[in-house]
């Protein structure tokens, strides 16, 4: 074993290393880094005060704490429950799964405007749904949550569905023989096994909640300091014709997603290394 | 592959079928304007793109391809501005054809002056559409301020029907003879009044019509009857006494066509817009229309009112942008102060 591994480090069996590692930087480069670093570039034409101006105005403030808690809330509720519908799509049979299965997918394909569209509808206090209601949706930061919930499910669900379908049956058959309980089988066997892929689940659930805008928009309501997403200020700024003021928030809100999705990646290493590589 | 025979008028639809459905159609036989447009102009350019290929055709005996872009106002200004080839640009505001002069210089500063009643061929103004019968007895912008009365209006920020709903508002306040406070007191109690900022004004017309939400809607005089044809007659429209003249400014991008070669057809373009032919279609889209004998045979659907300029009484639309629009300017006081409840 150790020996493969020196090996494959020192000469792979596979040609073309060096070559794919060019194109895979390269192409990251061109398709990530450029345009990322023209944000932050745009950025330094302003001054610290100016940056500090429109970064930590009391209504972006208040825009951070509404993208960043909703989008959190909604990619732990998609957790939750993505492994849920993961794991009765993968351990069931029944009518109508391959249907099911399909459905999962649609909050990818569909056009983010419908989404918030028919959600708002919905939502709304005389639509299905909301006449319902004791409390509002459509229009306040409830509505965000549900927004972000919907775009958010699929991501859950399709990285720990493969990783339930590998899940041998042997395991759990050998926790039952050893006497673990139903739950003890699930949180000592299961779970640590699932846990990397939910978590990368959860931290993709919630970076395209970070950066959802058009289903956001319809529901939002955009009442300033109360149901204001961060990117809607990005969008007022380029309105003004702010270039550099739109570019500044934009350059908060990638420091603090890459900040929580570094420690995600970290949490996701060490769920793998207690888990001990299986 | 050899193409049949295909009777001229048929290849002339299936080409503008064609360059209608991509704006980056193809290499095409013959000359192309894009116009590059506001999102509610959809309808009204359509029917004039057609009017106008005809008029070219017998005029210059030229077959004009004509294809359109729109979207949200600024954002479409936006683009032209990073380089998107228009040839012409026909907007709903004065700032958003500024920001080409400003921006790399894509038409002269004073782009405005080159056609008639300054560069707008067409004019509009902000109307209030309030619940059939008007229960809540609305009858001018002093009345959406009051307590109880709720009202949609599309975000000022990020909208050209909002700001044009905000300034008529505000000037309306200071015709009336109403102090700079007054006006702004007037303002911070209408929006405290807004229950949804919509990003758009055809979002905020969803909002009001098919969500019921909100007594009354502000939005341009050009839109209400199309939102009564959409929902029914469920709405009566509020003419208050004085309102915002709306302008409709357009330009020819001087840089793209000197490019690309098409000033001479640009120019014709824009111009016969403030033909009786261009006018009628104008009208026929509820847009006001400058000739004063369209105007009157279109008399009843245009009631008059008094309207002031944003030149006027804002002296023009980068001041009022500034002043009013801009972070840290008055709207933003208006809605800082408008606490939601």
């Amino acid at each position: 074993m150790i020996l493969t591994r020196t090996l494959l480090k020192r000469h792979s069996v596979l040609p073309g290393f060096d070559l794919a590692l060019g194109f895979a930087l390269l192409y990251i480069s061109l398709i990530v880094l450029i345009p990322l670093s023209a944000a932050f570039l745009k950025t330094f034409t302003l001054t610290w005060a100016q940056f500090w101006d429109a970064t930590t105005s009391p209504r972006v403030m208040a825009s951070y704490r509404l993208s960043f808690g909703a989008s959190l809330a909604a990619a732990l509720l998609n957790a939750l429950f993505g492994l849920l519908v993961a794991w009765v799509l993968v351990r069931y049979e029944f009518f109508g799964k391959r249907l099911v299965d399909a459905l999962v997918d649609l909050p990818f394909a569909l056009p983010t405007a419908v989404a918030g569209i028919a959600l708002t509808a919905i939502y709304a206090e005389n639509g299905l749904i909301g006449q319902h209601l004791p409390f509002k949706v459509s229009f306040t930061p409830t509505g965000v949550f549900v927004a972000l919930v919907f775009i958010g499910l699929p991501f859950v669900v399709r990285t720990v569905q493969p990783v339930l379908e590998d899940l041998s049956r042997e395991l759990e058959e050998a926790a039952a023989t050893l006497g673990a309980s139903r739950w003890q089988t699930f949180r000592h066997v299961i779970f640590p096994i699932v846990m990397p892929a939910l978590l990368t689940g959860f931290a993709l659930a919630f970076a395209r909640a970070l950066g959802e805008y058009g289903s956001v928009i319809f529901i939002a309501g955009n009442l300033p300091m109360v149901s204001e997403i961060t990117p809607l200020l990005i969008i007022t700024k380029l309105e003004q014709y702010d270039y550099a003021g739109a570019t500044a928030i934009a350059v908060v809100m990638l420091v603090a997603s890459f900040i929580l999705l570094l420690i995600i990646n970290a949490l996701q290493a060490w769920a793998r290394k207690r888990q001990g590589g299986i | 592959m050899r193409i049949p025979h295909v009777c001229p008028l048929r290849r002339g639809l299936l080409l503008a079928a064609l360059a209608l459905a991509s704006p980056w159609a193809l290499a095409q036989p013959g000359p192309t304007l894009l116009n590059v447009s506001y999102d509610v102009s959809r309808e009204f350019y359509k029917d004039y793109n057609a009017v106008f290929a005809a008029h070219w055709k017998k005029t210059a005996g030229e077959d004009l391809v004509l294809n359109q872009s729109h979207g949200g106002s600024s954002k479409q200004a936006r683009s032209v501005a990073d380089g998107l080839e228009a040839d012409v640009i026909t907007m709903n505001q004065h700032n958003d054809i500024d920001i080409l002069a400003e921006r790399g210089g894509l038409v002269p500063a004073d782009w405005a002056k080159r056609l008639p009643d300054n560069a707008s061929p067409t004019t509009s103004t902000s109307v209030i559409l309030v619940r059939k019968g008007n229960p809540k007895g609305i009858k001018d912008w002093a009345d959406l301020g009051r307590p109880g009365v709720s009202v949609v209006i599309p975000n000022p920020k990020v909208s050209g029907n909002g700001r044009y709903t905000y300034l008529a508002a505000w000037g309306a306040a200071l015709q009336g003879g109403s102090t700079p406070a007054q006006a702004q007191a007037l303002l911070t109690r209408i929006f405290a009044n807004v229950p949804v900022f919509d990003g758009g004004g055809r979002a905020a017309t969803t909002t009001f019509a098919q969500r019921d939400i909100g007594d009354a809607l502000v939005t341009f005089e050009s839109e209400a009857p199309l939102i009564r044809r959409e929902f029914g007659d469920k709405f009566d429209t509020v003419y208050p006494p004085i309102s915002i003249l709306a302008e409709n400014p357009v330009s020819v991008v001087d840089k793209v066509v000197d490019k690309r070669g098409t000033r001479k057809q640009a120019e014709a373009y824009l111009k016969y817009l403030w033909s009786e032919e261009g006018q009628e279609v104008a009208a026929k889209h509820n847009l006001r229309p400058r000739s004063p004998v369209v105007l009157a045979r279109h008399a009843k659907d245009f009631p008059p009112l008094k309207l002031f300029t944003v030149d006027a009484v804002f002296g023009g639309w980068t001041q009022a942008q500034k002043t009013h629009f801009n972070d840290g300017g008055l709207y933003d006081q208006v809605i800082g102060a408008a606490k939601p409840r």
